[in-house]
């Protein structure tokens, strides 16, 4: 059992991590709380198993294929529906509920309500410790380890990095600076998508495929980002396993867990908060006026 | 007789006076004349669901656009005072009148708690942990189905009257006395404190303004109105499913409110009025019914993004002028005040972001 709490922290810890990401990394910059971020990650397993089970290209190039897609898609969708009411804090808000609820009636039309069941790339399994590990669930693992690394590099190693950081601590200084945080707000667009359709697509043959397979990870990812501390991307990545390890703790040592999972992880958000209401690694910032 | 002349009276000349007025009493009328004039059973139906969803939307409204603490899980006060509610009138057996009034206390109880755990919060950080409420009591009602019902919800709930016609009053006059209060309240001072406490807490608190205690309070009246409404729709549709407290709901509230145009009560109320009857007759078309949520979300995407303050005040704009002397509103084809004689400009309407050819 203990083996099983450790694999399932880790796997979904790092899938948690990847969405958390991007959406704090989007919050920072922009100030946009996007709803439809999950909603990407949605498109990006549908993408995925169009492309592999489907059209029949192979897992990798399918895998890449998937997310430049949705990647375009979700800048589109930026440009086209979030940035012309951006000024608009509320306006923002459901409009990106709007489109979440927009690719989830896609999906569901073009694919229908039922579980889609995508084939694993990876056979096979090890064991340790006398617990089976499959090598489907090491995959997600390592991929979502190596984007984190990537993102941090990119992030801190770069002059884009740089860019971002800097819009994400003060726009309009930035602004003044000569940066065109146009720009800037859509590279971060970007990444955070490029992050969620990534953790689509090495989700896909693990999880179950459906069109409200959105909801879940919504709000877990929210409660991550939250407890983290908002715009605090070490806080994020750090509060998806720990989220992640209050969650399989719940379904493996507490009887009918698997219902309560989601209320144990939003307790604990909600007790964060009460104590720290700027989550555990965010800075209680100026109040904007 | 002196009453009737006076009610004639203020008829004519402040309802009639002002295009928006006109409007609210002529659907104030149509709501109350329905069932005398067009009887059908699924109109009826209609109509009843969308008058409960309109307290439901107004409720959000007093919550997030007055005082600024904007609810994502509005659903936890509407779905936790309709599962209350037939729980006492199906396990144990309390008349269903008296469930209901149970249950909005048991709402308000429920909104005095999360207020009381979101004092400290603001912005985002409130908005994203009281969309974990309703979560986290789904969860919960999930675990001991032998109360709740389970995934199936508990049904078998007492319609509280037996003719549609009396349902459909019943929800009717509760919305009216709902949102009319709302209003009022939004426009006395308790509604200017919310709107200081919106804008600048701390500005709000050096004044003078206990806020903790006006941030309960709104929440346990909010909270409240929400649970009156989940608790009727319970008795009406007989069940407490568990769709009552999911996410999907809570976004449905700030939808409508957002839509509508936030801190009006009545923009949130127009909104279901236009939305939830468009979408049930949408759904009634052949091979459109699976696509309703698809449509409905396309048209609150268009309609945001040309009127990104909502669809009332956008609407309130082409037909009425603020005079720009004593800001009174003026119909908007008026070219002196009604009440000061000013001259009214197209020019000076300080609140019209596009002022296109049309206006004038």
């Amino acid at each position: 059992m203990l083996q099983d709490i450790i694999v399932t922290t880790l796997v979904n810890g790092s899938v948690y991590a990847m969405l958390a990401l991007g959406f704090s990394l989007v919050f920072g910059v922009a100030r946009i709380v996007n709803i439809a971020h999950t909603a990407f990650y949605m498109l990006a397993a549908y993408a995925f198993y169009t492309l592999f089970a489907k059209a029949g290209v192979p897992g990798v190039a399918a895998g890449v294929l998937a997310v430049a897609l949705v990647t375009a898609a979700a800048l589109a969708c930026y440009r086209a529906v979030i940035q012309p009411v951006r000024q608009h804090e509320s306006a923002v808000l459901i409009a990106t509920i709007a489109l979440a609820l927009i690719v989830q009636e896609s999906l569901l039309y073009a694919f229908g309500g039922h579980y889609l069941g995508v084939p694993s790339t990876l056979e096979g399994a090890f064991r340790v410790a006398g617990a089976s590990v499959p090598w489907q669930r090491v995959l997600i693992f390592l991929v979502g380890a190596a984007a984190l690394v990537g993102m941090w590099a990119l992030l801190y190693r770069t002059r884009l990095g740089l860019a971002i950081r800097s819009a994400a601590s003060d726009l309009e200084i930035a602004s003044l600076l000569g940066m065109n945080v146009h720009r800037v707000t859509a590279a971060a667009a970007v990444l955070a998508a490029a992050l969620a359709a990534l953790a689509g697509v090495i989700v896909a043959p693990v999880f179950v495929v459906d069109p409200f397979m959105w909801l879940a990870p919504l709000v877990i990812m929210l409660a991550i980002v939250v407890v983290g501390g908002l715009g605090s991307l070490g806080g994020s990545v750090l509060a998806a396993f720990l989220i992640a390890l209050v969650e399989a703790l719940t379904v493996f040592a507490v009887p009918a867990g698997a219902f309560l999972k989601g209320a144990v992880a939003l307790s604990i958000m909600i007790v964060v908060l009460w104590l720290r209401p700027e989550g555990l690694f965010g800075v209680a910032y100026e109040e904007e006026r | 007789m002196h009453v009737l002349r006076w009610l004639v009276k203020l008829f004519a000349h402040d309802v009639l006076a002002l295009p928006s007025r006109a409007l609210v009493a002529l659907w104030v009328g149509a709501l109350l004349a329905l069932p005398a004039v067009y009887p059908d059973p699924y109109v009826l139906r209609v109509v009843t669901l969308t008058a409960l969803f309109a307290i439901f939307a107004a409720s959000w409204d007093l919550l997030a656009g007055y005082s600024g603490q904007v609810n994502f899980g509005q659903a936890l006060f509407f779905g936790g005072a309709a599962y209350c509610s037939a729980i006492l009138s199906v396990r144990l057996g309390i008349p269903a009148p008296l469930a209901v009034v149970a249950a909005t206390a048991f709402a308000a109880l429920l909104g005095l708690a999360s207020g009381y755990v979101c004092l400290r919060m603001r912005g985002a950080y409130l908005s994203l942990a009281t969309l974990a409420f309703p979560l986290i009591a789904l969860g919960v009602l999930l675990a001991v189905p032998g109360v709740s019902g389970g995934e199936l919800g508990l049904a078998g709930v007492p319609r509280l009257a037996s003719h549609p016609v009396g349902n459909y009053y019943l929800a009717v006059l509760s919305m009216l006395a709902v949102v009319f209060g709302l209003w009022k309240l939004g426009n006395s001072r308790i509604g200017l404190v919310l709107h200081a406490i919106r804008d600048d807490e701390l500005a709000a608190r050096a004044s003078g303004i206990h806020t903790p205690r006006y941030k309960l309070g709104v929440f346990a009246l909010a909270a409240a109105a929400a649970g009156l409404a989940g608790a009727l729709l319970a008795h009406y549709m007989r069940v407490a499913a568990p769709f009552l407290l999911e996410t999907v709901l809570s976004f449905q509230a700030v939808i409508w409110g957002i839509f509508g145009g936030i801190a009006t009560i009545y923009g949130p109320v127009t909104a279901v009025f236009v939305l939830y009857p468009l979408t049930e007759w949408i759904g009634g078309f052949q091979g459109f019914g699976e696509r309703r949520t698809l449509v409905f979300a396309l048209v609150v995407l268009v309609v945001l993004l040309v009127m990104p303050r909502g669809l009332v005040p956008w609407l309130r704009d082409r037909i009425e002028t603020l005079c720009p002397r004593c800001k009174e509103r003026n119909p908007a084809w008026r070219s002196s005040c009604r009440i000061c004689e000013a001259t009214l400009a197209p020019a000076d309407r300080p609140r019209a972001q596009q002022v296109s050819p049309s206006d004038s």
